[in-house]
């Protein structure tokens, strides 16, 4: 299946281009509108983007595997990203995450049968002042407790 | 209490505020003196870079070619991924301002004519709020072509926002500049170092936000004012960032060589319930951790630190009560740094995973004495054979917690530590506070 950025996206990685020397440095910012455009990146889009940045299709690749922040498969429309780390953990941030995991009966990575929601266990997220954490796409949610989570995660429809 | 960086000014973050109280005087200052001036006056202040290694600004910046036909580049390091630093972010959403007036004397310092902030890609508000700030002050004339007639000089300026993707080596400053020229963010050989040889090949100098946040008080106060803040081998002020068991967590900006204790206990409000402390990492959780009965005394300053046995880091104190359960923040920390490595270099793509394992393994009440010796061995064979730091950041937690802790570790693995009450260190034993409440 054929992927095309929509004009008003194409016209955005032009702009991302104009502000580097070379075209390849603009390819963090591509996949990031492929996508919000997407919902994931296909191995099209990694084709349409090398074309469009006069890159190897590999090299896209390359760069998509190694962030975590670009996913190869469908995610939920609210994307949970629970941070464990140690000042979280310090703070309770496993009950969050077991919460979570009990409520939406889903693991690390994977996506609630109706595709509403998906849960990541994330690496520190720089809210170590306001622990517990979790972000919902691109929204933070801090000093969390249990019945914040259940009020949170109730309201989102 | 002296403020420099986060002074304590209500909507500072918006353009006419900053004016208001003095913005871009700094710069105007700096564009009528000679750029080897300003090195001169970074360098003689004493300022020395708030990302992690401490380097004295001025003398990095002296690095760079002043002879070369090649363009010139300044990266600002907002990658921000150190378990326990959270303060950048501060600066993105209340003195922007500050930045992107430092970003412009220091460019002018080092010849550049880019600069590129790159910030992590998780912190999406923070980026919106930070190009915000850009684009008022392009449309105010104050960076890019039209400030050559807003300053009358010749010097002109632009300064760009590169997203991260979500990788804690990104903020190794060789792995940034791969990451901004899009490919994977895996870290460089040095030498060549940046300054001869750094964003597609040219000089480039790469600073944290916080560190260039600092300049323009700096041109506008004069180097000595600066040099007489806090500690003199460390001077002015650092943003800490206290968080775990504190009653007060949040980011504090206080003189260096501030009391460690005077941070937790008069600043963050000391630990709930009145605990002891069992242990504290001073600088975000790649530096050596300190044991609780012997924080008497640590001054919060880079020298004072290294006495004590550890590094100031990027200043972000993690504080753990007696009833935290070490092994299973050690393992936390092991599994991080296994995630984020990069798989460049073998010892820690492989010790990584190995101290990782050793430690999930006690955990499980598995473990021996023998395991204790053997972190110790695997942490030290990664230490110093890597590429860049994320090797020492990986072993110098595991290293220093089993050495300095040795007796609750051994203690751990014989099982006599009651796990019932150590275990309840997940659990939520502090009531969440709201976000006014805390200090920014």
């Amino acid at each position: 299946m054929e992927f095309n950025f929509t004009p008003e996206n194409l016209e955005r990685i032009n702009t991302e281009i104009k502000k580097y020397p070379k075209k390849q440095a603009a390819v963090m910012a591509a996949l990031y509108i492929a996508q919000e455009q997407n919902g994931y990146i296909t191995n099209e889009i990694m084709s349409k983007i090398a074309e469009i940045l006069d890159m190897h299709p590999h090299d896209v690749l390359s760069v998509v595997t190694f962030y975590t922040m670009y996913f190869q498969k469908p995610m939920g429309k609210y994307h949970i990203q629970v941070c464990t780390n140690v000042s979280c953990m310090l703070r309770g941030a496993y009950e969050i995450w077991n919460q979570l995991r009990e409520k939406l009966q889903i693991e690390n990575l994977e996506v609630t049968s109706d595709g509403k929601f998906s849960l990541e266990e994330v690496e520190c997220m720089g809210s170590c002042g306001t622990a517990p954490m979790f972000a919902i796409n691109e929204d933070f949610y801090e000093n969390l407790t249990k019945e914040k989570v259940e009020e949170i995660i109730n309201s989102l429809n | 209490m002296i403020k420099i960086v986060l002074p304590d000014i209500e909507n500072l973050h918006q353009l006419d505020v900053y004016k208001e109280n003095g913005g871009y005087t700094a710069v105007k200052k700096a564009l009528t003196q000679s750029p080897d001036d300003i090195i001169d006056q970074v360098k003689r202040s004493g300022l020395r870079g708030r990302g992690g290694a401490a380097f004295s600004t001025g003398l990095k910046w002296s690095f760079m070619p002043k002879t070369t036909d090649k363009p010139k580049y300044l990266c600002v390091n907002g990658d921000e991924s150190e378990p326990g630093s959270f303060k950048d972010r501060q600066i993105f959403e209340y003195n922007p301002h500050q930045l992107i007036e430092g970003i412009l004397i220091s460019c002018y310092a080092i010849g550049a004519k880019t600069c590129y902030i790159y910030i992590r890609g998780e912190y999406h508000k923070w980026i919106r709020l930070m190009q915000k700030a850009i684009d008022d002050a392009y449309a105010a004339g104050l960076v890019g072509e039209a400030m050559k007639t807003t300053f009358s000089t010749d010097f002109h300026c632009d300064i760009y926002i590169h997203k991260g993707a979500g990788a804690y080596i990104c903020g190794e400053e060789s792995s940034l500049m791969n990451s901004l020229e899009g490919k994977r963010g895996y870290p460089r050989i040095k030498p060549p170092f940046p300054a001869q040889n750094g964003l597609w090949g040219c000089p480039t100098t790469i600073n944290n936000v916080e560190t260039i946040t600092n300049i323009p008080p700096i041109i506008n106060n004069g180097w000595d004012w600066f040099a007489s803040i806090g500690e003199p081998k460390h001077p002015g002020t650092i943003l800490f960032g206290v968080s775990g068991h504190v009653n007060k967590p949040g980011v504090y900006e206080l003189p260096s060589g501030t009391l460690l204790t005077e941070i937790i206990y008069k600043y963050a409000g000391g630990v709930p319930g009145d605990k002891k402390i069992l242990c504290v990492i001073p600088g975000g959780s790649s530096m050596p951790p300190l044991r609780g009965d012997k924080l008497e005394g640590v001054k919060m300053d880079a020298e004072s630190l290294k006495a004590a046995g550890s590094a100031i880091g990027t200043g972000g104190i993690i504080v753990m009560d007696e009833d935290t359960d070490l092994v299973k923040v050690l393992a936390r920390i092991a599994h991080f740094y296994h995630h984020e490595s990069c798989g460049q270099c073998t010892p820690c793509r492989e010790g990584t995973g190995w101290l990782e394992k050793i430690l999930k393994r006690i955990i499980a009440g598995k473990g021996s004495v023998n395991d204790l010796d053997l972190l110790i061995t695997v942490a030290n064979q990664i230490e110093g054979n890597t590429i860049c730091a994320l090797g020492e950041a990986a072993a110098w937690p595991v290293k220093f917690m089993v050495e300095r802790f040795r007796d609750y570790f051994e203690k751990r693995v014989n099982k006599e530590i009651n796990l019932e009450v150590a275990n309840k260190v997940h659990s939520m034993r502090h009531s969440a506070i709201t976000v006014e409440e805390i200090q920014h």
